[in-house]
């Protein structure tokens, strides 16, 4: 493309000075509306906030802060609701992603077979995902109520509980795992379709001349053939339940993630230290410590799924 | 699964040879789905949809009602009188309007400036052109609740807090967008026609007005659509920058949810007045959403 306009200049060699400079310059204008926002809304916040987090500031007064080193991160690892978040984030982010994936893949692969009212069963799936959190947290909390949920009730009648959702360590995080796994399977199979279709049909030709079966087309064929698609939903997802949020809090509506903390994930501790108790700078800091996670979780998926590519070249 | 469901290969061609299946070409497989996956299908549709239904029901009857031993499973009689109650406990008629004002702006906004960056990303050659792009693409991995803090200073610096435009601005921000729109643009503007355009001495201005938005109308409508419903859903920073005297649907929501109101009936009810927007734009354009997530997708 340089190499066109630069012939195209040649070619109209008349063409005003103004007008050339104008041409050079003028792309920009086409991204500085973009850019000035996304400089002081998005990536100014984002390194400042590893600033803030060397500092000790209050919420009354965002404005005054006063350096404080690593004290808030120190303040941070000698808080066992600090590490009781931590544990939670990652006990929620497994109970929430893995059945999430494994169930979304089980999805998509039905839909990628020839079906009767393909739009409708495609969008009815996606229908969770147009909730709030808000919203779908407020129903579930309702559907796993002790006394008059109709969780119970139902397990009631298989002869189960009434199980206590909301008080228990494990009930409580398989409860709001729920929220997480309904709200999104649908999405993430319309994701790991949209990955199959690009799957070459002379591939499972070849499986099927060979005798694979259908189950050896599916783990031979389509799932290496979904591979950069499946490391897409890892890496979503898991960032996804580092920053979960709002189902804890609205689950009870308490900022402490239960009475024991016992379902608190850092998303939510850092809203507690932050707008609960006021320590912003605090608050800071664990963000800082939830980017690093992620960056942490990011990279290990990353080199599992290049040892992965290169064990698969290798045979 | 299918495996059980569907039928044993059909019958053998007089070759010798399986018989060949109609295939759409480079579209992965196309064999006929059995009652088993329509099962499946069926049952997670319903699961799908069961929470809506639920709310439904919760939102027409009282709450007595829900505490009755076996729970009713279909709606009452209770809905507008329930609906009175919300609208009376929690403003949700300032509510809903925030949030349309809320995502409305967000909606142009971000597929305006998108759109434009998006274009030049794809169609115009400028030095950094590269930097920038990996620049927006990388911190679209970066969690935008990181950012919050130092947001959260800053509007207040600004004496922003408590005021729509707090969570208009940074909405106009959307790495996803710029990308979403410039693979569309790459993908469905082709070079000739800008060549042509300038030829005929049209300014870039102009290009992009009578060439450029014509062809990415389709992809600016899906982006509007996912915009409109991530604005609409967001949930940490509205309740971090706004409060119950300038709410969005969301933080009515939290502060229903919050202990504030302890009729179970009254919160459904608000949690389905807060939904029913955008299961009305879903329900009208589910279609385009579905296609514009599976376009979006990582493909192999």
């Amino acid at each position: 493309m340089t190499l066109t306009a630069s012939a195209k200049a040649v070619s109209v060699p008349r063409q005003p000075v103004l007008r050339r400079a104008w041409r050079a310059v003028s792309p920009y204008t086409y991204v500085a509306p973009f850019f000035t926002l996304f400089a002081a809304f998005g990536l100014f916040p984002l390194v400042y906030t590893a600033y803030v987090s060397l500092h000790r500031v209050e919420l009354q007064d965002p404005g005054a802060m006063e350096w404080r080193g690593l004290g808030n991160y120190t303040a941070l690892f000698g808080d066992e609701f600090f590490w009781t978040a931590l544990r939670n984030t990652f006990t929620i982010g497994v109970l929430s992603t893995v059945p999430q994936l494994v169930m979304a893949l089980a999805l998509a692969h039905l839909l990628n077979h020839r079906l009767r009212g393909r739009t409708f069963l495609r969008t009815a799936m996606l229908l969770p995902y147009a909730t709030s959190v808000a919203a779908a947290t407020l129903v579930f909390a309702q559907l796993f109520g002790r006394d008059f949920g109709l969780f119970n009730y139902v397990l009631g009648l298989v002869g189960v509980g009434p199980i206590d959702w909301q008080s228990g360590t494990l009930t409580s995080q398989i409860a709001v795992s729920t929220i997480v796994v309904w709200r999104w399977t649908g999405y993430n199979a319309l994701i790991y379709l949209a990955g199959m279709q690009s799957i070459p049909s002379e591939l499972y030709e070849a499986a099927e001349m060979d005798g694979a079966s259908r189950w050896r087309q599916f783990f031979h064929v389509t799932l290496p053939g979904l591979r950069p698609t499946i490391l897409f939903t890892v890496v979503v997802s898991t960032i996804g339940a580092t920053q979960l949020f709002g189902e804890p809090l609205l689950f009870e509506g308490s900022m402490s993630g239960g009475i024991s903390h016992q379902y608190q994930t850092l998303g939510l501790y850092m809203y507690e230290q932050g707008w609960g108790f006021f320590h912003l700078g605090r608050a800071a800091a664990i963000a800082w410590v939830m980017f690093l996670l992620i960056l942490v979780l990011v990279g290990v998926n990353a080199l599992i799924a290049r040892r992965r590519s290169r064990k698969e070249a290798g045979r | 699964m299918t495996a059980l469901a569907d039928p044993p290969a059909p019958v053998v061609s007089p070759t010798g040879r399986p018989p060949v299946r109609p295939r759409r070409s480079g579209a992965g497989r196309t064999l006929k789905a059995g009652p088993l996956a329509y099962a499946v299908l069926i049952l997670a549709v319903l699961v799908s949809a069961f929470p809506f239904y639920w709310t439904i029901v919760a939102a027409s009857r009282t709450n007595a009602d829900l505490a009755q031993v076996p729970p009713s499973l279909v709606p009452g009689p209770h809905l507008i009188r329930n609906f009175e109650a919300v609208l009376a406990e929690a403003d949700i008629g300032k509510a809903l309007l925030n949030s349309l004002i809320v995502s409305g702006s967000i909606t142009v906004g971000t597929v305006l400036c998108c759109t434009l960056a998006g274009f030049a990303f794809a169609k115009l050659r400028f030095r950094g052109r590269g930097a920038l792009l990996a620049v927006t693409v990388g911190t679209m991995m970066i969690p935008p609740q990181l950012g919050v803090i130092p947001l959260f200073m800053l509007i207040a610096e600004l004496q922003w807090v408590n005021q729509l435009q707090s969570v208009i601005l940074p909405g106009l921000v959307s790495a996803f967008g710029v990308f979403f729109m410039r693979q569309y643009l790459v993908q469905s503007l082709p070079d000739e026609l800008i060549e042509a355009a300038r030829v005929d001495g049209a300014s870039t201005a102009r290009i992009f007005w009578s060439i450029v938005v014509p062809i990415a109308r389709p992809g600016m409508a899906v982006l509007g659509l996912l915009t409109f419903m991530a604005a609409w859903n967001d949930f940490f920073w509205p309740i971090v920058a706004l409060s119950s005297q300038e709410p969005t649907v969301q933080v009515a929501l939290r502060q229903l949810g919050g202990g504030y109101v302890h009729d179970q009936s009254v919160i459904m009810a608000g949690t389905l007045l807060g939904t029913l927007p955008v299961l009305l734009v879903f329900g009208l354009l589910g279609r385009q959403i579905v296609g514009g997530i599976m376009q979006g997708a990582v493909k192999g």
